[in-house]
């Protein structure tokens, strides 16, 4: 041994600990996989730590706050009709739909009410919002999944509503057109037949989605079974929206409470999934997608003559209450708690997204499954980072 | 396979008996909690606030849970003091008002007697009906505490980190008393009303040079929607 260099000796003490290294690994003493900020299966910037034995997840724990933006915080140097830019980049795929409770709550304060045809529209509005939200939810899932095709028809058919969206407000993304008492403008001529006309595609395109991605053997052999979530269980962390009707809840905000819209006068379905599975939230938010475009042709139909907007005055003063208000967003139950102060603008709101209680499960319910199903769970859970962080 | 099941009965009907309902509540409550029920505010028809005293809190989630409000919906806090800085719609380069200086606290519905209030709202989705709960957080000098939901309801438990870190009030009892959001070595307490929103404090309000005397009319055209 003495024969060996400074050198040789110290690769040799080098290799050992290279092969003692490898030999704890080999052992599967645990480790800890990092999953984001960055990683492109997260859509936006969410982070997963999780603790693996394995193949299995001992525990693991999403870590937010990388997209904060401080809306609550933001609200409070805003007046009222301010605020609905803001609140607008909460959950950025189904944009109006963000609008409308925060409308609704101060509307209850002031106790005004929109016209019937801007309950009318708003609801129609509503209702694209979601189609544009969850059909894109569909196209993504199966990407997540290594299914590339569906997210391409799933961008095309999206487009068509983002068009009619911009046709009658003016943003694809950003609609920002509620107004407190009604809406920012009337429809636009012809916009009503093109409506009827890429409902019937969006039909067709849940049809194929059901064909291509929900008939494939794949696909079910990794959600059926898969992420589990008890009734009793969701409701405890506040789960809301498709999540927790697949859980086998009735429970829509849209059928369930009384609000100045118009879902009350149309002939709808609330589908619920008695297997709280993945398939399940996926399949239910399916049916939900077509239930939008049969909501959406029958408002059609049926739009009341009269003003979009209700008498109000130019300078928005809203009286001191507090209010809560929350509608069946397309990710789930979303609400704003108004405290007014009698000024021009809120004292404090608090927002309540959907996401965010969605996602708080995590922990629960990636305890003890497999890595490939962390992915497949994250996405039938559904969230939005602009909803979890605000 | 796919067969629906449908839960509940979806024929529920809240408005006609809706006084009825929810002062049911509140007696409930009464009935649950004793003297820890402190007030309480009714808006027929619509909503509920309860405000129940700082021991009786965990007690308060508990009973509405046993009750059947098993939805856990949010938990938040409010500071009602009103903020030193303005609205920020009001000129940021002018001195603070006098008013300001001797800041006048005023508690929304079921009154409050501290300046930091814990809001929280369950529903029961079998009848539909929802109660939001308010308890004030007593000001002892020290830390803020407040006793844990997590053990009652487990969503409470990202809530409860959130207000934590962005009111400065602890929850005795929580499994995970990490921060949610901002950075570990964080200071202050963003959404406490004396934290000022720097953004404001460097560069002025923008829209603040557009702004011109509007005509106090009561009537309003098509564009009242409120830009500007």
């Amino acid at each position: 041994m003495t024969m060996l260099s400074e050198r040789q000796q110290l690769s040799y003490i080098a290799a050992q600990a290279a092969d003692a290294r490898l030999n704890v690994e080999l052992e599967t003493e645990g480790m800890t996989l990092n999953i984001g900020p960055q990683h492109p299966a997260t859509h936006g910037t969410l982070r997963i730590i999780a603790r693996l034995d394995g193949e299995q997840v001992v525990w693991a724990e999403p870590s937010a706050g990388y997209m904060h933006r401080g809306y609550e915080k933001l609200t409070e140097v805003r007046t009222f009709p301010q605020v609905t830019a803001l609140i607008n980049r909460i959950d950025w795929l189904g944009s109006f739909a963000n609008e409308v409770p925060f409308i609704l709550a101060a509307e209850k304060l002031m106790d005004i009410e929109a016209p019937p045809r801007a309950q009318h529209i708003r609801t129609i509005l509503f209702e694209l919002s979601r189609i544009a939200n969850v059909g894109l939810f569909l196209g993504d899932l199966g990407v997540q999944m290594g299914a590339v095709t569906p997210v391409f028809m799933a961008f095309r058919d999206r487009e068509y509503v983002l068009n009619l969206i911009e046709g009658a407000t003016g943003g694809r993304f950003h609609p920002n057109f509620d107004r407190i008492g009604g809406l920012k403008d009337d429809l636009p001529k012809g916009w009503i037949d093109e409506t009827k006309q890429v409902m019937k595609k969006l039909r067709r395109f849940c049809d194929e989605i059901e064909d291509l991605l929900f008939g494939n053997e794949i696909f079910q052999s990794r959600m059926r079974g898969v992420g589990v979530i008890p009734a009793d269980v969701a409701l405890q962390y506040g789960l809301s929206g498709a999540n927790l009707r697949a859980s086998g809840v009735d429970w829509d905000l849209r059928r369930d409470q009384s609000l100045p819209m118009a879902w009350d006068k149309v002939d709808w379905k609330v589908w619920t999934h008695p297997d709280g599975d993945s398939w399940a939230r996926c399949w239910v938010r399916l049916q939900e997608v077509r239930e939008s475009t049969k909501i959406v042709d029958q408002l059609l139909d049926t739009i009341p003559a009269g003003p979009v907007m209700a008498k109000v005055p130019r300078i928005i003063k809203v009286p001191e209450g507090e209010a809560w208000v929350s509608t069946e967003n397309p990710l789930g139950e979303m609400g704003y708690y108004v405290v007014s102060k009698g000024d021009l603008g809120p004292f404090r709101v608090k927002i309540r997204s959907a996401s965010f209680n969605n996602m708080s499960i995590a922990p629960w319910v990636l305890k003890g499954v497999y890595v490939p199903d962390i992915i497949t769970i994250l996405a039938s859970l559904y969230f939005i980072l602009g909803d979890i962080d605000r | 396979m796919l067969a629906v099941v449908p839960l509940s009965d979806t024929d529920v009907d809240t408005a006609p008996a809706a006084d009825e309902l929810r002062d049911g509540i509140v007696a409930d409550l009464r009935t649950d909690l004793g003297d820890g029920v402190i007030d309480s505010h009714v808006a027929s028809g619509d909503d509920v606030w309860v405000r129940v005293s700082a021991e009786s809190w965990a007690a308060a989630g508990d009973a509405l849970r046993r009750r059947g409000f098993t939805y856990f919906c949010f938990l938040s806090a409010i500071d009602w003091m009103p903020s030193p800085y303005g609205n920020g719609e009001s000129d940021p380069s002018a001195e603070p008002d006098e008013d300001a200086a001797a800041p006048e606290m005023r508690p929304g519905y079921t009154g409050g007697d501290t300046r930091f209030q814990l809001l929280a709202r369950v529903v029961d989705p079998q009848r539909h009906v929802g109660v939001t709960l308010k308890a004030d957080v007593p000001d002892t000098g020290e830390q803020l505490s407040m006793p844990t939901w997590v053990p009652v309801y487990a969503g409470a438990n990202w809530h409860e980190r959130e207000t934590a870190e962005m009111f400065g009030i602890a929850f005795v009892g929580h499994p995970d008393p990490r921060k949610m959001y901002l950075p570990g070595d964080f200071e202050g307490h963003p959404l406490r009303k004396d934290f000022p929103l720097l953004a404001r404090m460097v560069k002025p309000w923008p829209g603040i040079v557009d702004v011109e005397p509007m005509p106090e009319i009561d009537g309003g055209d098509d564009d009242t929607g409120g830009e500007s």
